[in-house]
């Protein structure tokens, strides 16, 4: 804990504002949370009305062929975007990173344009790039599609983590491993991957789990049966909400906060390490 | 440092200006090219000389989600040989892009009924081969010829179902008007706080525009102001606007009048341990009706196995296998003897259609109207 000379704590009255403040928020936050998990047990169709706790929910989930469907899909489809984007996500920050050349710049922005343009603005992009694709090449919208649409995002929030890491390590290492006659690839894979593997394991899982929320640009790229299960559950609010929805929610809520938890502490883990 | 990260933000600022512009020139073409492509193109056409029962490959259906077993789209694709995979949206304006942007592999879409003439107009959706629908002979006159599809040439009723009242009479007794006085009119004062109308422009507009003795698809300014105020006097004794969960906010207790979507109540009162003390009714000075149609894109890859399905729907048995699944209303006359009792009774009952089949319209598309619902809604709730 290493706490600034300057700064002094906030004291009396006004430290316990600035606490019941925090505690609203965290309440804000986290309350509708809690009660979507606490619903997701009830035994009453309806929800919001408590009708005495069971799993049959779940259970039900478990037994719901199409949700089942959606949710290996949109594993598949996670597994597969996360690791294209892995690779081309940590070369890119490299390049940009540790390399000056011509267009750098054009190519910097270009890698924050996904982060930044809006879903759905991504979502019709992709919509008529793919459909005048087809035209050329003859593919059907599927797997194939939604998989490219969510490599082309999760590669700038990859490249963004790794650089992240990139920036906070010593050029000079690789340079002395290549001074002591290392290749460039035994310079790579011996000093420099082991460096900003935290950030590339962060990034690998930031993908997975953007991959496995994405709802807006793959309802718009989907085709072929290819529901994803966020994107499948979207459409059972037409029929009313029952407490499946939580159920499902909570096994995604679950999923993902283990995903981030991962990544944070991949991050904090390697990161407190001296390198 | 400083001098040169300012300059490269700058730079970026620059390119991403750039790329952006870009990207929207690309996409107006894009949208552009398309229409002109739908317009001209394939959009009208029949698709020609399909024969009863023959596929042209494997069935890709766009459709709602929960709409139809997914067995019995199996048992579909096992009849003729072929395979059936069904990709599912939430809205129809999600729909709409997808289809328009063409290459879709769409075979068979389920549009809701102003969704069509959307879809028609645009070009979006070919005429039908009925010569390969012999089955279309099923569909019930009530269904015939629809505003959105004057000529029925497009599209087939796929599902439907009503707006109206929902009442719990453990509450309210049995002795009320059938009428929308019920939320509109004095009736409605015992009541305060315990009636819930929908929180949509077109429904409770509409609504009110059937109680003063309108047109709900109206593009009259002084009717619609008329319905605003009808709405606008409404609202004092409301328990809240409310479209989602309307159906649970009457079986829980919180309130005793409701209006509702008919399947949605249906399928909810059935739920509770006494689904008849709940009575859903059209007023009788009409409410809407919605259909949810079959139809096939421009593009669609496969017509003549587009055209087998939406046939092998319309058999007497396919119909009633749907509708006992999903418990929404059938438009095939020939359904209605097999489908199971109380969704028949519901489906079927006089009291249920107060006014009679001419009392209820379908919502349509009434251009740019609309922002004048929108705003007339904004204005009522105030």
């Amino acid at each position: 804990m290493s706490t600034s000379a300057g700064i002094t704590e906030p004291r009396g009255w006004f430290r316990r504002v600035l606490q019941a403040n925090a505690w609203l928020v965290y309440a804000f936050f986290y309350l509708p949370i809690v009660l979507l998990v606490i619903y997701s047990f009830s035994d009453n169709r309806n929800v919001g009305v408590w009708g005495g706790a069971t799993l049959d929910w779940y259970r039900e989930f478990a037994n719901d062929e199409p949700i089942k469907t959606a949710l290996g899909n949109s594993l598949k489809i996670a597994a597969a975007s996360t690791t294209v984007s892995v690779v081309l996500g940590t070369m890119a920050a490299l390049a940009l990173e540790r390399y000056k050349f011509r267009g750098r710049g054009f190519f910097d922005a270009l890698l924050y344009l996904p982060v930044i343009i809006p879903d759905v603005t991504m979502a019709v992009m992709m919509l008529l790039f793919f459909a005048e694709a087809a035209k050329i090449l003859g593919f059907s919208r599927g797997f194939s599609t939604i998989t490219l649409s969510h490599i082309a995002f999760s590669i700038s929030f990859v490249s963004i983590v790794v650089r992240a890491r990139l920036a906070g390590t010593d050029e000079k290492l690789e340079e002395a491993a290549m001074d002591l006659y290392a290749s460039r690839w035994q310079a790579f894979r011996y000093v420099t991957l082991p460096t900003i593997m935290p950030g590339v394991l962060g990034g690998g899982l930031l993908a997975l789990t953007l991959s496995l929320d994405d709802v807006v640009i793959t309802q718009f790229v989907t085709g072929g049966g290819w529901n994803t299960l966020p994107v499948y559950v979207f459409g059972l609010i037409r029929k009313g909400v029952t407490p499946l929805i939580n159920a499902v929610s909570v096994v995604m809520l679950v999923a993902s906060t283990v995903l981030v938890g991962l990544s944070l502490l991949a991050q904090r883990i390697r990161g407190g390490e001296p390198v | 440092m400083p001098t040169t990260s300012r300059n490269l933000g700058r730079h970026r600022a620059r390119w991403l200006l750039l790329l952006a512009v870009l990207a929207l020139l690309a996409s107006a073409c894009g949208s552009d090219d398309d229409n002109g492509d739908a317009g001209g193109g394939n959009g009208g056409e029949t698709a020609s000389g399909c024969e009863v029962g023959e596929t042209d490959g494997d069935l890709a259906l766009y459709n709602w989600a929960e709409y139809i077993d997914p067995e019995h789209l199996d048992a579909f694709a096992a009849e003729f040989g072929i395979s059936a995979t069904m990709t599912t949206y939430e809205s129809n304006e999600t729909m709409l892009p997808t289809i328009t942007a063409g290459n879709a592999g769409y075979d068979v879409i389920v549009p809701s009924d102003y969704m069509v003439g959307i879809m028609i107009d645009g070009g979006f959706i070919q005429k039908l081969d009925f010569d390969a629908i012999p089955n279309a002979s099923n569909l019930s006159d009530d269904f015939r010829n629809p505003s959105y599809d004057p000529t029925q040439e497009y599209s087939l009723p796929y599902q439907w179902g009503y707006t109206g009242l929902a009442v719990n009479t453990a509450e309210v007794g049995t002795d009320f008007p059938r009428s929308w006085d019920v939320v509109f009119g004095d009736f409605a004062n015992d009541y305060a706080g315990k009636i819930t109308l929908l929180n949509d422009p077109r429904e409770t507009l509409g609504a009110a525009l059937k109680a003063l003795g309108y047109s709900l698809n109206t593009t009259d300014q002084d009717e619609l102001n008329q319905a605003r105020d009808l709405v606008g006097a409404a609202k004092g004794n409301l328990l809240a606007f409310n479209t989602d969960s309307s159906d649970e906010l009457l079986t829980s207790g919180e309130s005793v009048i409701a209006h509702v979507y008919s399947g949605d109540a249906f399928t909810q009162f059935l739920e509770t341990d006494d689904p008849s003390q709940y009575v859903f009714f059209v007023p009788e000075e009409g409410g809407t009706r919605w259909v949810d149609n079959m139809a096939i894109p421009f593009d669609a890859p496969h017509p003549c196995t587009a055209h087998t399905f939406i046939n092998w729907l319309y058999d007497a048995d396919q119909g009633a296998a749907l509708s006992n699944w999903n418990y929404y209303g059938t438009p095939n006359k020939a359904s209605i003897d097999l489908l199971d009792e109380e969704l028949n009774e519901f489906l079927t009952s006089p009291d249920v259609l107060v006014g009679g089949p001419d009392s209820v319209e379908s919502i349509a598309d009434t251009g740019d109207f609309e922002t004048n619902y929108a705003d007339a809604f904004t204005e009522a709730k105030g």
